[in-house]
């Protein structure tokens, strides 16, 4: 088995296998994090850039530790805002790195479908690191890790995402993530943020289930996943209140009791404690949010790994 | 100079023709539509065995883009694309810059069309100033320069009020209003149809209630002023509904379907394909029927194709930026063909809300060959196999959202007033 | 495929290999053995297995990937699949004896001492492999060989083992 791609837009296009590599590869290099010496020469004269048209930290500095693992060369470039619509274009941006000689571009934007595009249009792979609503496969794919290591087993698992489900790219990448190992997916949130159509999104026959009660949605579960209020992504305030919203759809001591006693609770992060997650929670031993954060560098050395072989 | 078109298979339908006529064409007009295999004396002879011979088509919603907008299109290049596409009058919308809101735009835009154009313009005036939904336009000075019909197409009229007056003023100017019908709060910043694909593709929807309603809106209003109104673009299942329960009303209402929301779904944005970005947006396949239904049942009125170019910039850019708006003249009769190859029109029906009935809309005296008549037609070949390949169009820009498809129906020939021009 | 050496024979390598290493290293305090994947893992639990036996101590063994360390990397169109380095023990100040099957053109070798000295610095570093088919092309030489073969540049030599292939043998193809 090998990753036959040039570029990782979205969950959506790969197999159960290629999900399987991916996680594979990256428990070696779970290893290779470990060591005193955390580096391996496997990307040694291979460019990554990271370019990043919408401000995320964490995302950037986790793609930044791994390509500086695998002892890739670096250049970070970040712009926000709308200066990168018009004039100097995405894509200019995009061709002029290529020809400096970039053989990965990491491209974290705010539009959704905007590394398509650019993998269209481009030789070099193109990783997507979170577009508009659409995707963010490594965050699903680091999630995937997390659970795998800490469940075992994936089949049948009950995973609730609970929030704006509408506007998360975390959200629709964990969707297809989990349904196609196996997992029942849950959406959880206000009608307001439960877009059209999710009912019969993702794996046929494994589309999610919704439920506008966190109680409901919750019970039972393995996996319990949620989304950050992203206040910035949201046009019309689809609540009415953050202290409504975390009321009825914060996840606190309380109603986790009817989740599963085993139950993990993660968090794309950053968490806004206080509103989706009760700091107790978020900080509690249900949570596995900093191991997300480790698997984060394990997973994205492999994404780099497995894609900087093509030709 | 007399004309004979020998051999060919006329369509009419306002004539109610179909069948093997020849056409004699002199001075600019039909002179006689004779049965096979008669002479015509001091004629120039073209055989056209084999194909159709049709009304020159007629668009009632095409954007030339001139003035203003020139890299996307001009009077000559549209025109051109038009006679290509077998149209010979197209009605050309305001949303120009400036805006063809006075009559001194409309007067500019027949000039150019007269020096560069090849196919007959009709313009269309703006319905409210600049487009901006709030003062009405000298809808009496827009007629006596030439416009045609009124329309903000591209902007809803937001404000009912606006709306009722541009009606009742417009009606004075027996000048017909047609809406762009699309509730723009609702519709809020969609980009596309609101659904799973929306959902899939993480970008904003636009529900079908945005369309519906503004719909219902507009017919309630021509009820209410008794204008003529007629509807642009029509893409729901709902809308085909109101039109059907207000013409039964005996409201003076008329609408409009476009070649691509006949034959595509949200599905074809695919893979954030910008050639697939249009407003209204392309919906789902039920839509999709309920359109070709209309369309044989008769209560959608013509097939427009809604021509809209865009440059390289304007849709070689993320999917929520780029603009709206796919180009059609040139692919409008094969992707209608199409439908007729899959039984789901007749080539009769199709001809008709090509000629015949938009003529109608837009009061033009066109749209039809019997003796007299103004002879504007077209000649294709229906059988004839093509890829479509938007670099060798007419029209200056590229955004097809059929590009690469295997289609038939070729134009051989396009007459205006007599001239040929294709 | 032509095979060389049969079941029997291969024992008699490993045993060899062990005996080697119990005259350079006799009390084995220091010792401790590296298998390269994926055929050096389970000589090296053979080889560890033969040294229990003859001293009664458990000798720690760990298993090395060297895929990261590849010098043909950059050339290959699809990355190989990595597979997981377990080394559970410190190797400072340690004797390390590398273990792999067939040692040819030395690259691999070159890879495998790289990853190791990214895991710590040990006192000493041995080489056992099981074949030497020869045909080096830098300049690496194990100190215990199990048997020497002789193999053109076009063949190739393909060690066969119960745990990873299901089969004993080495062969020529």
């Amino acid at each position: 088995m090998q990753l036959k791609r040039k570029d990782l837009l979205g969950i959506e296009e790969l197999n159960r296998e290629e999900i399987e590599l991916i996680l594979e590869t990256a428990r070696s290099f779970q290893e290779v994090s470990g060591r005193e010496i955390k580096k391996v020469p496997a990307l040694r004269g291979k460019t990554v850039v990271n370019l990043f048209f919408e401000d995320s930290t964490r995302t950037r500095i986790s793609f930044e530790i791994a390509a500086k693992r695998l002892s890739a060369d670096l250049l970070t470039i970040t712009k926000s805002g709308s200066s990168v619509a018009k004039g100097e274009t995405l894509l200019d941006t995009a061709r002029n790195l290529e020809a400096l000689g970039a053989n990965l571009i990491v491209c974290r934007h705010r539009a959704s479908g905007a590394p398509h595009w650019l993998a269209r249009n481009l030789h070099a792979s193109v990783i997507n690191a979170g577009d508009g609503s659409h995707e963010h496969p490594s965050q699903a794919l680091l999630d995937l890790l997390t659970v795998a290591d800490r469940k075992k087993r994936m089949d049948g698992l009950q995973v609730a995402i609970v929030g704006d489900i509408a506007h998360s790219r975390v959200a629709r990448s964990n969707i297809y993530a989990f349904s196609k190992m196996g997992a029942q997916v849950r959406v959880v949130g206000p009608a307001t943020m439960i877009p059209r159509g999710i009912e019969n999104f993702g794996v046929r026959g494994q589309c999610p289930q919704v439920f506008y009660d966190l109680g409901n949605g919750i019970q039972d579960c393995d996996v319990i996943m949620m989304l950050r209020i992203q206040q910035e992504r949201i046009i019309w305030t689809p609540f009415s209140s953050l202290t409504e919203y975390s009321r009825f759809y914060g996840l606190n001591r309380e109603i986790l009791k009817r989740a599963k006693e085993d139950v993990i609770v993660m968090h794309p992060g950053p968490v806004n404690r206080g509103i989706e997650l009760e700091p107790e929670v978020a900080d509690g031993p249900h949570s596995v949010i900093l191991d997300q954060v480790a698997n984060g560098v394990a997973v994205r050395m492999a994404i780099l790994y497995l894609l900087s072989g093509h030709s | 100079m007399r004309l004979h078109i020998k051999n060919g298979f006329l369509i009419d339908p306002k004539n109610k023709r179909d069948g093997r006529f020849d056409l004699v064409i002199c001075d600019g007009c039909v002179e006689d539509v004779l049965p096979p295999g008669q002479k015509v004396a001091e004629a120039d002879i073209i055989d056209v065995s084999g194909l159709i011979v049709s009304p020159g088509f007629i668009d009632l919603h095409t954007h030339l883009r001139e003035p203003g907008f020139e890299y996307k299109e001009t009077i000559q290049t549209g025109t051109r694309a038009a006679a290509a596409g077998g149209f010979t009058s197209v009605c050309c919308m305001a949303n120009t810059y400036p805006v063809n809101d006075n009559a001194s735009v409309t007067q500019d835009i027949l000039k150019i069309a007269q020096e560069s154009g090849c196919v007959n313009v009709y313009p269309i005036g703006a319905v409210t100033v600049g487009l901006k939904g709030e003062r009405l336009t000298p809808m009496g000075e827009l007629k006596e320069a030439g416009c045609v019909a009124l329309s903000d197409d591209g902007q809803t009229i937001a404000n009912s009020q606006v709306m009722r007056l541009a009606m009742e003023y417009a009606k004075s100017f027996s000048l017909p209003i047609i809406s762009h019908a699309i509730d723009p709060v609702l519709a809020g910043e969609g980009v596309m149809n609101e659904g799973l694909t929306s959902t899939r593709l993480g970008l904003l929807g636009i529900p079908h209630a945005a369309e519906d309603m503004m719909i219902a809106r507009d017919i309630y209003l021509a009820k209410l002023t008794g204008a003529s109104l007629h509807i642009a673009h029509l893409s729901t299942r709902e809308g085909v509904n109101l039109i059907k329960r207000a013409k039964e009303e005996g409201v003076a209402v008329t609408a409009e379907v476009t070649p691509h929301h006949l034959t595509l779904t949200d599905q074809a944005v695919g893979d954030y394909n910008t050639s697939a970005k249009m407003a209204p947006p392309l919906r789902n396949s039920e839509d999709q029927e309920a359109l070709i239904e209309g369309v044989k049942s008769g209560i959608i009125d013509a097939i427009a194709t809604d021509h809209a170019p865009h440059g390289v910039m304007d849709k070689e850019i993320e999917f929520d930026q780029a603009a709206s708006g796919v180009i059609g003249l040139e692919t409008a009769l094969s992707i209608l063909l199409q439908l007729f190859e899959n039984k789901s029109l007749s080539i009769n029906r199709i001809i008709e809300l090509l000629t015949v009935n938009p003529a109608r809309i837009a009061g033009l005296k066109r749209g039809s060959l019997e003796k007299g008549a103004m002879a504007d037609l077209v000649i294709f070949n229906p059988k004839e196999e093509w890829e479509i390949d938007p670099s060798k169009f007419y029209s200056k820009s590229r955004n097809s959202p059929f590009t690469g498809m295997k289609v038939r129906g070729v134009v051989t020939h396009t007459f205006v007033s007599g001239k040929r021009v294709l | 495929m032509k095979p060389v050496l049969d079941a029997e024979e291969i024992k008699q390598a490993i045993q060899k290999i062990a005996r080697e290493i119990l005259e350079e290293e006799e009390l084995l305090e220091k010792v401790v053995l590296v298998g390269i994947t994926t055929r050096g893992v389970p000589l090296s639990q053979r080889v560890g297995a033969l040294l229990k036996e003859a001293k009664g101590i458990e000798v720690p063994a760990g298993v090395l990937d060297m895929t990261l360390y590849r010098d043909d990397l950059s050339r290959l169109s699809t990355h190989p699949v990595v597979r997981r380095t377990e080394i559970p023990f410190s190797i400072d100040g340690k004797s390390v004896f590398l273990l792999d099957d067939v040692l040819y053109t030395g690259r691999t070798i070159r890879g495998a001492l790289n990853a190791l000295f990214d895991l710590g610095r040990p006192d000493r570093v041995g080489l056992a492999v099981l074949v030497d088919r020869g045909g080096r092309e830098i300049p690496i030489e194990a100190g215990i060989v199990g048997i020497h073969v002789e193999a053109k540049k076009e063949e190739n030599v393909v060690v066969k083992l119960k745990e990873t292939d299901g089969e004993e043998g080495v062969f020529i193809e």
